[in-house]
């Protein structure tokens, strides 16, 4: 699931190239020179038995389209493509597999639950939280849902209902999920230590998990230990995690978020070398060649000002955090910044949505918006060097 | 199975969120009416294309120029079967020109060049859009407008598959008026501002000799009192719209309804207990000044023309100045002919101001603690 496919490393390949020659983007129709000249590149189907399989999959549901088991598969399977390349086409592919349902006030748990997913991709957290729970409702041993239910409660900093959607599913899964599960919410809820000290032992224990697992604990592992000052541990794990070989956007911008820092700037250039085609990978690139005063940093900021421009122009406002951030660090506009921060705070409170928040309502001098920050860290006990710090800050402005 | 299934859902769950943004499915569909007819130009991202009907003919995962010149014809063919353009009702026809490229924020696109002919010069046009409707909900058509000048934008797709588009000019005079009526409307309607004119108003044709009120002898001297107090309320009340229209000054609406209908309050008791008798205009000026934030919220609320702000301003100002005097014109020669009677000073002013101060009071209540009360 998070392997890339070669493809998808050559499109992305492309696409830095394209970035880092400063090409324009959209720049006027032409003609190309030549019938041979390589326009696009997309997922081989020759030679690639992940697409062939999934090939495999669509053509069965399309001889039987309102099969709810063949759908929830085709959606699951789209969905995890969407995870490992980042390409949100493949959720409108997954939503489309589950069309004949989509607008049902209760299809069958298993579309409920996939229904979910796609509803919080799209941070519509409501009607997510209201499938998850009737599906957990119907069928009380749907470990996915429970995970589902564990981290959407979480992305909302509803703490105590994550903790307890992941008791529920600690028996119905590995150890190291289980406990990886609950550290992700006692850690931001004043047991950040004893979190660590789980997750550092499930690990131990699970020498042999898939090398998805122990990554995503490992990542989980690695904030925690940052967000309690212990950097040197961070790092440890953070490496661990790359040498485990599995392409993952997440981590990779984590570790760069960790490298900048820390005034790393270009080991972050090198880092993410050839993942401009990923926005959240482009802005940290934006962020480090800027710091390490590269000259391709303009280009890289143009190429994000162009498609945070596309996403609003189609009404979505699933990128305002790193909007914010795009504004507050390469644009220098604290007000945009601070409007954006306080918008996505509104939808999401995770550390780094909280994070960017505090910075905005610092350089704005506006501390009174980031006062449902300052609540959140003093009602969960929140253990972060850095936003404790920020937080103090704020305080001596006010 | 089961176990793998779940280590991959929490994988996903707690990763998943922030490694999304990407950009979605979007095409950019432009048309343009002009004086000798409508064109267009859709751009179509190559990707979404061999997802419905394949480019990438050797299957090696690149797409090249003369994979995506042979299908030329397919690619014309299913784009405009999902795309209906009726002017004024009646269908034209779409035909395709010839394909280009070129390049948008995430990769190639094809650009169709489009000739619709629609039977005249469409007042209406109604876009129809279903493009990979079926395959991928989650793509949006971006639509760029032009026509006689003006620029409209609209986001097309299955949430709202067909959108129609008035194309008549809209004058600069007819805005003016629009605005203008939308302001004698609002005055009409905004029974609080009514009240509060109306109690600054009913004791104009009345003189305080304590211990009551007594009947002023000539029309002029009402006259004089009105005009002070109407002009100063529409000073004051200028003075904010204009102010919060422009953004200068922003109050939350919560405080401002309150201190309005407080105003409503306050003026009401005065007619009760005079404190103010003779400088009625000072009391209009000052709480005008709070009315004007009112006015400003619906103006705001009625979108305003970037391009004809200020047009939009004195329109909406002149109209309700127009429906304030409309009011005063009817109510100054009745209450001067009533104004000896027992009626006017007992009932109407008296009664009136209680009534208008117990109806006010609560509007009071019901927007500082936002809760409610009356049943409209």
């Amino acid at each position: 699931m998070f392997i890339l496919q070669s493809a998808t490393f050559r499109s992305c390949a492309a696409l830095a190239l394209l970035t880092t020659l400063g090409l324009p983007v959209a720049a006027a129709p032409h003609l190309p020179a030549n019938d041979a000249q390589v326009l696009e590149t997309v997922p081989a189907r020759v030679a690639n038995p992940r697409a062939r399989d999934l090939q495999a999959l669509r053509v069965a549901w399309r001889a039987n389209p309102r099969d709810a088991g063949l759908a929830v598969q085709l959606a699951q399977r789209y969905f995890d493509e969407a995870a490992a390349s980042g390409d949100p086409r493949y959720v409108g592919y997954a939503q489309a597999a589950l069309a004949p349902w989509w607008d049902q006030v209760a299809p069958p748990v298993a579309v409920r639950v996939q229904r979910a997913v796609l509803l919080q991709y799209s941070h519509q957290f409501a009607p997510a939280l209201a499938d998850l729970d009737a599906a957990v409702r119907a069928e009380p041993d749907n470990a996915q849902a429970w995970a589902w239910l564990a981290a959407v409660h979480l992305v909302r900093a509803d703490y105590g209902a994550s903790a307890r959607a992941c008791d529920r599913l600690a028996p119905l899964t590995t150890p190291l999920l289980g406990i990886g599960c609950r550290a992700a919410a006692d850690s931001l809820s004043g047991r950040a230590e004893a979190a660590a000290t789980a997750v550092a032992a499930a690990l131990q224990a699970a020498v042999d998990a898939r090398p998805e697992a122990r990554l995503w604990a490992l990542t989980r592992w690695a904030e925690i230990a940052e967000r309690r000052g212990d950097a040197a541990g961070a790092e440890r794990a953070f490496r661990e995690a790359l040498a485990l070989d599995v392409a993952d956007v997440y981590l990779q911008a984590a570790y760069a978020d960790f490298l900048l820092d820390r005034g790393r700037a270009a080991e972050v250039l090198v880092l993410l070398k050839g993942g401009a085609r990923a926005d959240v990978l482009l802005l940290r690139l934006a962020l480090a060649a800027k710091a390490a005063n590269d000259p391709r940093a303009a280009g890289w900021s143009r190429e994000l000002a162009a498609r945070f421009d596309a996403a609003r122009a189609r009404g979505d406002r699933t990128h305002e955090k790193e909007e914010a951030r795009f504004a507050l660090a390469l644009q220098g506009d604290a007000t945009r910044a601070l409007a954006l921060a306080q918008s996505n705070y509104a939808m999401q409170r995770e550390a780094a949505d909280a994070r960017i928040l505090l910075e905005a309502a610092l350089a704005a001098r506006q501390p009174k918006s980031a006062a449902p920050v300052l609540d959140w860290l003093q009602a969960n006990h929140v253990e972060s060097v850095i936003l404790r710090s920020l937080a103090g800050k704020l305080v001596a402005v006010q | 199975m089961k176990r793998l299934c779940t280590a991959l859902a929490i994988a996903l769950a707690l990763l998943a969120a922030p490694a999304l943004a990407h950009k979605p499915s979007d095409s950019y569909l432009s048309i343009t009416v002009g004086d000798t007819g409508v064109t267009g130009q859709w751009d179509i991202a190559l990707r979404d294309l061999d997802f419905a009907i394949g480019l990438d003919a050797d299957g090696n995962g690149e797409i090249t120029w003369g994979e995506v010149r042979t299908k030329h014809g397919e690619i014309a063919a299913y784009a405009l079967a999902r795309l209906a353009v009726r002017g004024d009702g009646v269908a034209c026809a779409i035909e395709p020109g010839a394909q280009q490229i070129d390049e948008h924020t995430d990769g190639a696109y094809t650009v169709l060049p489009l000739t619709l002919r629609c039977v005249a010069p469409p007042a209406q046009l109604t876009i129809t859009y279903t493009l990979f409707a079926d395959l991928d909900p989650q793509h949006r058509g971006l639509l760029n407008l032009q026509a006689l000048g003006q620029t409209r934008t609209a986001v097309l797709g299955p949430q709202a598959p067909t959108q129609s588009f008035e194309l008549k000019a809209v004058g600069r005079w007819a805005q003016f008026i629009a605005y203008a009526r939308e302001g004698v409307w609002h005055i009409w309607i905004g029974f609080d501002h009514i009240l509060f004119l109306l109690s600054l108003l009913l004791p104009a044709v009345l003189l305080w000799r304590a211990p009551g009120w007594q009947a002023v002898d000539t029309f002029r001297a009402a006259f004089v009192d009105v005009f002070k107090i109407v002009t100063a309320f529409t000073l004051a009340h200028s003075i904010t719209l204009s102010l919060a229209t422009l953004g200068f000054v922003s109050l939350p609406s919560r405080w401002v309804e309150s201190a309005i209908a407080a105003s409503v309050v306050l003026a009401a008791l005065n007619n009760l207990w005079p404190l103010f008798h003779g400088r009625r205009w000072m009391v209009a000026f000052g709480f005008g000044l709070i009315h004007g934030f009112g006015f400003a919220s619906v103006l705001v609320d009625l979108g305003l023309p970037r391009e004809a702000l200020a047009l939009a301003l004195v329109g909406f100002n002149l109209g309700v100045e127009a429906g304030q005097l409309a009011i005063v014109a009817l109510f100054l020669p009745l209450a001067f002919a009533l104004r000896r009677t027992a009626l006017y000073r007992r009932v109407v002013m008296l009664g009136g101001s209680a009534l208008i101060v117990a109806l006010a009071g609560t509007w009071l209540v019901e927007r500082a603690f936002e809760v409610k009360l009356l049943p409209f």
